[in-house]
């Protein structure tokens, strides 16, 4: 006795299954190791081609030792078979494995559900659209396997196709409905483990050379600002990040240790903005200098950066505001002043020379115009500096001039420090990409800048970017247009064709729209969806009854609509039917227990013009209706045989 | 393509059953339709019943059929002193040849009239009804096949007559049709005064079949097409008889065959080679009728209770 699910295979099942197991494990192999990858396409081929062949599968034997085999790789490679990639590797390893298993249906099934699985694994990943396109077609295919599995080989692929279509598309009311109204939790729509944040790219909160030269050839979106006024100028761009103070004769980092909180005076009303911020690992948010209202997570710390309590590690939506104009720290605590002053001794002694040089005539405003001249004269901006040597500052100041901007504020810092002017690095962005299609200025990791600030008295801290000295138009237009060609930009930012540039304006507006509208979808916005529906003061619980009338009226509308459409799916049957419209017009009345020559009668006493034409509906009707259609088609075949 | 170019896949269908139905229809009537239905019956292979007072043309029906289909005719009367021997036949001893010899009886014909069936004993009808069900008939020990094709037109007056035994509904089952033929309408029956009688004329008429080619007729009848949607149109009708206060119970699952091989022999008497609903309206009466029990009364099911069931059933 054999159940169903015992049942043999049918062998023109097999390439769904195949079909399925690609189209899952597929975008997996991208950034899984490559061993992994390739050990997975050889069991996939070498199933395709037993089935191909017509071969024996192969035995426990074999499979067994190449479980374990799977399994210790994994564990060698991640060192657990837990957590997101170890997990997606597991399940990657075992649908290959599965197709060397196909002799049921239930083993089908298996293929079927680990497939639907494999689906969600994808979201781990990516969350783009392409990977929504990508998972919307393969669960298309999965479920037209499904479909291919429990109808037979009946339907050809197209009309299995087609059925699996129209069963998505039916489901589409309802995962809007389910996303619109399902209570949704503060944080990320996917949860992930926590090893899913490695390897973001962002500002780090030390610098050193080179260190932001690298993050420049990276065209990736830091994020997204949308002001509520009009667009600032460009030069009035600063997003400020880390405040480096500490200087050890080659890397700068943050002072760690409690310093009093910042006075900043505001000399300019506020301009309120929406910053969406991409995840980046740190614990800081990039604000436009200087940040004066923050959100209640965010602190402001002595040097005027807005910090959290936990890495910021999903992209997250903040509003904003800055004055563009301040005052910040007139007051300063000397112990800062100090530790702003202070230098590693015996470093870069040509540099302290020439600085003392200039302390001894000059205030503090000359000692800076003196530095900026001398950067503005001699100096060139690239991207490709040379090494320095121990005093990189002396290299870079007296040999090499050549520099990207760290270059430029570790210098200048090093220079007024010297001429005993407090002065600071800060790193972050500069200016950002505007798309005139949605309105959003978008700031890459190409913008990534560091410019410094100098304490003056009475003034505060300023602001002084030594960059903008040696290339005005670093800060005036952008990267793209102060580097010499063939610097190592990236791609995307050297393409100045300009519809290329309208592309990639539309493409990353929808893509935008897709983080803001779609990924961006929080508790919050789902108040002012649900309040614009006049549904004010929600809780779970008038959600969970939105949700279920909504859906109950779904399924009620979808229900109704196909026993309505049911009866009209026979071709024959829907002309008919489209012939009683056509009697209903002229007041006759079709009885649904009334044969269709009763009904021609009938037509024939109440309306002798139409009595003609109708009784040729009905003959052609009840032929194709009543009739062997068999028979008319093995004589059509008799007929033709008869030809040759 | 029309109905009527589907006539020419109909190479059996002879001129000479439009005969058959114009010269019964002489003999009998303003009947058109009841002997429709009884040649129907014939051809569907079933046996039939016809019901209804005496003087109202049943047996000349049954006579004119046996007739124009050239078959070998018997006729029985039954009393309520019949044996079953009378039918089915005796062995007597013949003296000459020291042997028991049998001498068939009136059931072994072609077409058999059991005229007023209900008039004699249980024991005797259940003789005839075995004969029709079996096709053979076994007496002293030995089993006899009965000619074919072999047809029982049987009639029977309405059971609230006095000294009658009705048939139980398992035997009613046995015949495909029951028709009622009823009074005749003004016309005819001017005609028919006028004429004196018919059974005299019945002798008149000549054979237009022969029993050989009948069976061919049957096959060909019982291979009309039925498509899905008429199959489900039957089984729509029967399982609304399931369903219905109406009746006291449902039509069996042979009653739904009966059904479809009768509307096939009406659809192929009318010259189609398919069946269409009207067919299956057509004969829906004379196949459910007896097979059906009103649930008031616990009589057969009325003519108007089957226009309802009609009625109530859409046509797929």
């Amino acid at each position: 006795m054999s159940t169903p699910a015992r049942e043999a295979l049918d062998r023109h099942a097999t390439p769904w299954l195949f079909a399925t197991a690609l189209a899952t494990t597929a975008p997996h192999f991208i950034h899984q190791p490559v061993w992994l990858s390739a050990v997975a396409s050889a069991l996939l081929l070498w199933a395709f081609w037993l089935w191909w062949k017509d071969q024996r599968l192969p035995g426990r034997w074999i499979l067994i030792p190449l479980v374990g085999a799977g399994s210790a790789g994994i564990l060698l490679e991640f060192h657990t078979l837990f957590g997101r990639d170890a997990g997606v590797a597991m399940l990657v390893m075992f649908m290959t494995m599965k197709l060397l298993e196909l002799k049921s249906r239930r083993d089908a099934m298996v293929v079927v559900t680990l497939g639907y699985f494999l689906l969600l694994t994808h979201y781990l990943f990516s969350q783009s659209i392409p990977t929504g396109l990508w998972l919307l077609a393969a669960m298309w295919l999965v479920t037209a396997t499904l479909i291919r599995l429990h109808g037979g080989p009946a339907s050809s692929p197209r009309d299995t196709l087609r059925y699996a279509g129209v069963l998505s598309l039916q489901a589409v009311p309802f995962m809007l409905v389910l996303f619109l109204l399902f209570p949704r939790i503060s944080g990320p729509l996917w949860g992930l483990p926590t090893d899913a944040h490695a390897g973001k790219t962002g500002l780090s909160d030390t610098m050193s050379p080179g260190s932001i030269a690298e993050l420049v050839q990276n065209a990736d979106i830091a994020f997204r600002v949308r002001f509520d006024g009009p667009l600032p100028p460009r030069q009035k761009l600063y997003w400020r990040g880390p405040v480096m103070e500490q200087f050890d004769g080659a890397t700068w980092q943050p002072h760690k240790g409690r310093s009093p909180s910042p006075q900043l005076e505001s000399l300019s009303p506020p301009i309120g903005y929406e910053t969406t911020l991409e995840a980046h690992n740190q614990r800081w948010l990039l604000a436009l200098d200087a940040p004066r209202d923050l959100p209640a997570e965010f602190s402001q710390n002595a040097t005027l950066t807005a910090v959290t309590q936990n890495p910021i590690n999903e992209r997250q939506r903040f509003q904003l505001s800055a004055s563009l104009e301040y005052r910040f720290n007139a007051n300063e605590d000397p112990l800062v002043l100090q530790r702003n002053l202070a230098l590693p001794a015996g470093s870069n002694p040509q540099t302290r020379a020439l600085a003392e040089q200039w302390r001894s005539t000059n205030t503090a405003e000359g000692v800076i115009d003196k530095a900026l001249a001398l950067f503005a004269a001699e100096f060139t901006y690239t991207l490709q500096p040379p090494l320095l040597g121990r005093h990189s500052v002396d290299d870079f100041l007296f040999r090499s001039k050549r520099g990207f901007c760290e270059h430029y504020a570790a210098a200048f810092v090093v220079l007024m420090r010297a001429a005993g002017v407090p002065a600071r690095v800060v790193g972050g962005y500069q200016g950002g990409e505007f798309n005139p299609l949605d309105q959003y200025l978008v700031v890459r990791q190409s913008d990534a800048h560091a410019w410094t600030e100098v304490w003056i008295k009475q003034k505060g801290w300023v602001r002084i970017d030594p960059t903008a000295a040696v290339s005005p138009s670093r800060i005036e237009t952008g990267i793209a247009n102060a580097l010499a060609f063939g610097e190592p930009l990236p791609l995307l930012l050297q393409v100045r064709s300009e519809w290329v540039r309208a592309l990639r304006y539309r493409w990353e507006a929808i893509n935008n729209a897709w983080n803001q509208g779609v990924l961006g979808y929080n508790p919050q916005r789902q108040r002012e969806f649900l309040s614009r529906l006049g549904l004010s003061e929600t809780d779970w619980r008038s959600l969970a009854i939105a949700l279920g009338s909504t859906c109950g009226l779904l399924v009620a509308g979808l229900m109704g609509w196909a026993l309505y459409k049911h009866p009209e799916r026979d071709p024959v049957v829907r002309l008919w039917h489209k012939a009683l419209r056509h009697l209903a017009r002229r007041k006759v009345d079709y009885l649904p227990w009334e044969t269709p020559l009763d009904l021609a009668r009938r037509v024939r006493k109440q309306h002798p013009e139409l009595a003609e034409p109708f009784q040729r509906v009905v003959d052609a009707y009840l032929v194709a209706r009543y009739g062997n259609t068999d028979q008319h088609l093995n004589t059509l075949r008799d007929a033709i045989a008869q030809l040759r | 393509m029309t109905l009527k170019n589907t006539l020419s896949g109909l190479a059996g269908h002879p001129r000479a059953f439009d005969g058959v139905l114009d010269q019964a229809g002489r003999i009998i009537l303003g009947k058109d339709y009841e002997i429709r239905l009884a040649i129907a019956c014939l051809l569907a292979n079933g046996h039939l019943l016809i019901e209804d007072l005496p003087g109202l043309g049943k047996t000349t029906l049954a006579h004119t059929l046996a007739r124009l289909l050239g078959l070998q005719f018997s006729r029985i009367q039954f009393t309520s002193d019949l044996l079953p021997a009378d039918i089915t036949g005796v062995s007597i001893f013949e003296r000459d040849r020291s042997e028991f010899r049998f001498l068939p009886g009136p059931v072994f014909a072609q077409l058999v009239l059991a005229d007023e069936i209900n008039r004699a004993t249980p024991k005797t009808q259940s003789a005839l009804l075995e004969a029709m069900e079996e096709g053979q008939v076994t007496a002293e020990g030995q089993t006899r096949p009965l000619p074919t094709p072999f047809f029982v037109i049987a009639t029977q007056n309405p059971a609230h007559q006095i000294g009658t035994f009705p048939l139980p509904e398992s035997q009613l089952d046995r015949f495909l049709m029951r028709i009622e033929l009823g009074y005749p309408d003004r016309i005819a029956e001017r005609a028919l005064l006028a004429a004196g009688g018919q059974r005299r004329r019945v002798e008149e008429l000549t054979p237009l079949l022969s029993p050989d080619n009948l069976p061919a007729l049957q096959q060909e009848a019982s291979a009309i097409h039925a498509a899905g949607p008429l199959i489900d149109y039957i089984q729509a009708l029967v399982e609304a008889t399931r369903q219905t206060p109406t009746f006291q119970h449902g039509l069996s699952p042979r009653a739904g065959l009966a059904l479809l091989a009768a509307a096939r022999a009406w659809a192929w008497l009318a010259g189609r080679d398919m069946v269409l609903p009207d067919d299956v309206q057509a004969v829906l009466p004379a196949v459910a009728r007896h097979r059906l029990r009103s649930a008031q009364g616990g009589g057969y099911a009325l003519a108007e209770d089957i226009a309802a069931l009609i009625r109530s059933v859409a046509i797929p």
